[in-house]
């Protein structure tokens, strides 16, 4: 993109480079297996990207959401699962402590957080409460100098890998009082329960995180008691636009893996990318990837220079990732048997993007927020 | 329906909800197949429908063994699958095989002690399927066979094989079907694929090494493979419809059901209009595809065969299932993306119909074929 600075675009070489060496030969077998590449994102440490928004003072990358699209992307084209335990680190857990810790807690998690020393997970659904995340009901008592925390948390992504969980709790009756706590898993904070099997994102964790009276420190608090709604939508903004990132890879392999297919695969005597059909389903993958690349970067830019909300960001988790389904089926298709095969990247592809219409908000719910803020605005 | 297709359907419910229902998951998670489920579907007369009595067959239309396939399809499509591909074997011996061969082998499948499968598709030739290349030279008393088949639904766990290979020069006119048994000498099967759906029912390729097969095992003559290929083309287009609509028709139901028990916001999430809609949207395509392919079994039967309208079935029925399926792990949010609820399988085992039997851009074409004959 022209607007990418010179860091911006250095960071998407090193990135390709990264995930074609490290992550992209062996996501077929985390996929198959249920394992998490944790070499690769130990060594995601190394190459500076596991605090991409973090403060440099913290060993971050100092960087913005544009950046963290960029390598979401890149890492998004080889392995979408590995993708989505690196964002539930950078940005779930360590870009939320970035924004909303004390320098105190930064201090003392953000180093080894960004290194990859410590790995991070984020709490907010909850059995009961997926969509309806205000109403979660993991409650946070005070009781002296520490809390006693009781409730389950779902679909925690990296949970069974974690050292520090960044979480959300009820600290009272009204519905918006919840309270933010970072708890470590070493001082016996919470205890992690079976893991999630998954019909795509395998290679990425996902598991409970339960708590039965566990005892808190208050020092574990972030910010003050019953603030941290707005906080929480906030990093909503930023997840969902990343999220997308991913979303955005997925199409673009798939792109890629169709226009390789169509120029080596013959039938009847001829390439089939002479066929109209598979030209058709390739001019009009290309085009709505492309589409979809300049809306998201366009955005995140924006996001980058203060231009936030929570519409924008909706708008591109609602578009992005159902492109990328239906991309994903299209490329399937196009490929035929192989295609529905475990030979071709493309079925897993298919079955991680599935995810990403659902996580971070469904679908349904950023048809809710964008039309409940649009008819807000113009009513006033 | 009428009242003996009452009488299958609910049959095959208890016997579904009994026998596969409690096991999809856990069979799809393992890549097993049981041989025994197919083997008591067999015992009650499902694994030869469309078959005549004479031969263990239950002598029935098409239409009654579409109503059974999506019967079964709605808790297995890789069960569905299986009896569906072995009774087109069937179809095929029973109108190009002579008395002998239907003797021989149809008892055995139409009874579901062994399983058909159906080799045609080679690495290089999918879609363009007149172009393969295995190879069937004649010597004293047979043929010697050549080659490797790709896709072989059932290969491995299947006992009898029609196989596809070339006896004379390019092209349909030098293509023959021949009888192979397992466990024949230079028959060989190669690696197990790995798929994203249809996990309970195997895929294997299948070699040919110096295999011999008695000229016996020829079906009809020389250079008539691809008639007897065709022959079984338009029924099993509309049999893949009538799995498609089963699963449909299961991810319907999964859907209205969760979003009936599952509150958000303090209301069942059924209450939100935009998954009203959606699901409105789902039942209406459901009984577009089942009316689609019932129409296209009513023609079978009564032996006014439309290709053009099974391939429209197929095409519908098809695209509805994954449209349908996709929209059910939707309303589903996060546990439909789960191995606790089926509609993230169903979505998997959707794909592929949109694969097999002929791509639905194959279909596209067919359907275009006829478009400017007719005019």
């Amino acid at each position: 993109m022209w607007y990418f600075s010179d860091e911006e675009k250095q960071l998407q070489e090193v990135c390709k480079d990264f995930a074609r060496k490290e992550i992209l030969p062996h996501a077929e077998k985390h996929d198959t297996d249920e394992t998490f590449n944790i070499e690769a994102f130990k060594k995601m440490g190394e190459l500076g990207v596991l605090g991409i928004t973090a403060d440099p003072e913290y060993g971050g990358a100092g960087m913005g959401c544009l950046a963290a699209t960029i390598v979401m992307e890149e890492f998004g084209k080889a392995c979408p699962g590995l993708t989505l335990s690196f964002l539930a680190h950078s940005i779930l857990a360590v870009n939320n402590i970035e924004n909303n810790a004390s320098d105190e807690q930064k201090a003392k998690y953000l180093p080894k957080l960004v290194t990859g020393e410590h790995i991070g997970c984020m709490g907010m659904s909850e059995p009961e409460y997926g969509s309806d995340a205000v109403g979660i009901q993991t409650r946070a008592q005070k009781d002296g100098d520490h809390y006693l925390i009781n409730g389950t948390k779902m679909w925690i992504t990296n949970a069974q890998y974690s050292d520090i969980a960044y979480v959300y709790t009820r600290t009272g009756e009204e519905r918006k009082n919840l309270s933010t706590f970072i708890l470590e898993k070493a001082k016996g904070h919470y205890d992690v329960g079976k893991p999630i099997h998954k019909m795509g994102m395998r290679g990425s964790p996902t598991g409970e995180l339960i708590f039965e009276n566990s005892k808190v420190e208050k020092e574990h608090l972030v910010g003050k008691e019953g603030d941290s709604v707005y906080h929480m939508m906030k990093n909503l903004e930023i997840e969902r636009l990343t999220i997308a990132g991913i979303s955005l890879g997925i199409a673009q392999a798939c792109v890629d893996q169709c226009l390789k297919y169509a120029n080596e695969r013959k039938q009847f005597g001829k390439n089939i990318g002479d066929y109209q059909l598979i030209q058709k389903m390739i001019a009009e993958m290309a085009t709505e990837t492309e589409m979809m690349r300049n809306f998201l970067y366009n955005l995140c830019y924006r996001y980058d220079r203060g231009e936030k909300g929570p519409v924008t960001a909706a708008m591109a988790k609602l578009q992005v990732p159902k492109m990328a389904t239906k991309i994903a089926l299209d490329a399937i298709q196009l490929h035929g048997g192989y295609g529905y095969s475990r030979e071709f990247p493309i079925e897993r592809l298919m079955r991680d993007n599935k995810l990403n219409e659902i996580g971070a908000g469904t679908n349904e719910v950023m048809i809710m927020i964008i039309a409940k803020n649009l008819l807000k605005e113009t009513a006033q | 329906m009428n009242e003996l297709q009452v009488e299958l359907k609910s049959q095959l419910e208890k016997f579904r909800l009994a026998k596969i229902e409690p096991y999809a998951e856990e069979d799809d998670a393992n890549e097993n197949f049981r041989m025994e489920v197919f083997q008591e579907l067999g015992a009650l007369g499902f694994c030869g429908m469309t078959i005549s009595e004479e031969y263990g067959g239950a002598g029935l239309g098409y239409s009654d063994a579409c109503i059974a396939l999506q019967e079964i399809a709605k808790s297995s499509v890789a069960y569905a699958v299986t009896v569906s591909v072995s009774t087109m074997v069937q179809g095929i011996i029973q109108r190009f095989g002579n008395e002998e061969q239907k003797k021989k082998y149809l008892p055995e499948l139409t009874s579901g002690q062994g399983i058909g499968a159906f080799c045609l598709s080679e690495s290089s030739s999918g879609s363009d399927a007149k172009a393969l290349k295995t190879t069937a030279k004649k010597v004293e008393g047979g043929y010697i066979l050549n080659g490797s088949k790709m896709w072989i639904t059932s290969g491995g766990i299947a006992k009898t094989y029609i196989v596809m290979a070339r006896t004379g020069g390019e092209g349909a006119k030098g293509v023959s079907a021949f009888i192979v048994e397992d466990g024949t000498e230079g028959f060989s099967f190669g690696k197990k694929e790995k798929k994203m759906g249809w996990k309970a029912s195997p895929t294997r390729e299948v070699l040919f090494q110096n295999c011999f097969i008695p000229e016996e095992n020829l079906i009809g003559n020389e250079g008539e493979g691809f008639k007897v290929a065709l022959g079984g083309l338009d029924a099993g287009r509309v049999t893949i419809g009538a799995i498609a609509v089963g699963l449909t028709e299961r991810a319907v139901e999964e859907s209205v059901r969760y979003s009936l028990e599952r509150s958000q916001f303090d209301q069942p999430i059924f209450d939100f209009q935009g998954l009203q809609f959606m699901m409105a949207d789902m039942a209406t395509e459901l009984e577009a595809s089942r009316l689609l392919v019932e129409r296209g079994a009513e023609l079978l039967d009564k032996n006014q065969i439309n290709s053009k309208l099974c391939s429209m079935a197929k095409l519908k029925a098809t695209d509805v299932a994954m449209k349908v399926t996709t929209d059910a792990v939707q309303i589903h949010g996060g546990v439909g993306y789960t191995s606790e609820y089926p509609v993230e399988r169903m979505m998997r085992d959707a794909k592929v119909l949109q694969i097999v039997e002929g791509t639905n851009q194959v279909q596209r074409v067919v359907i275009a074929r006829h478009l400017k004959k007719e005019n």
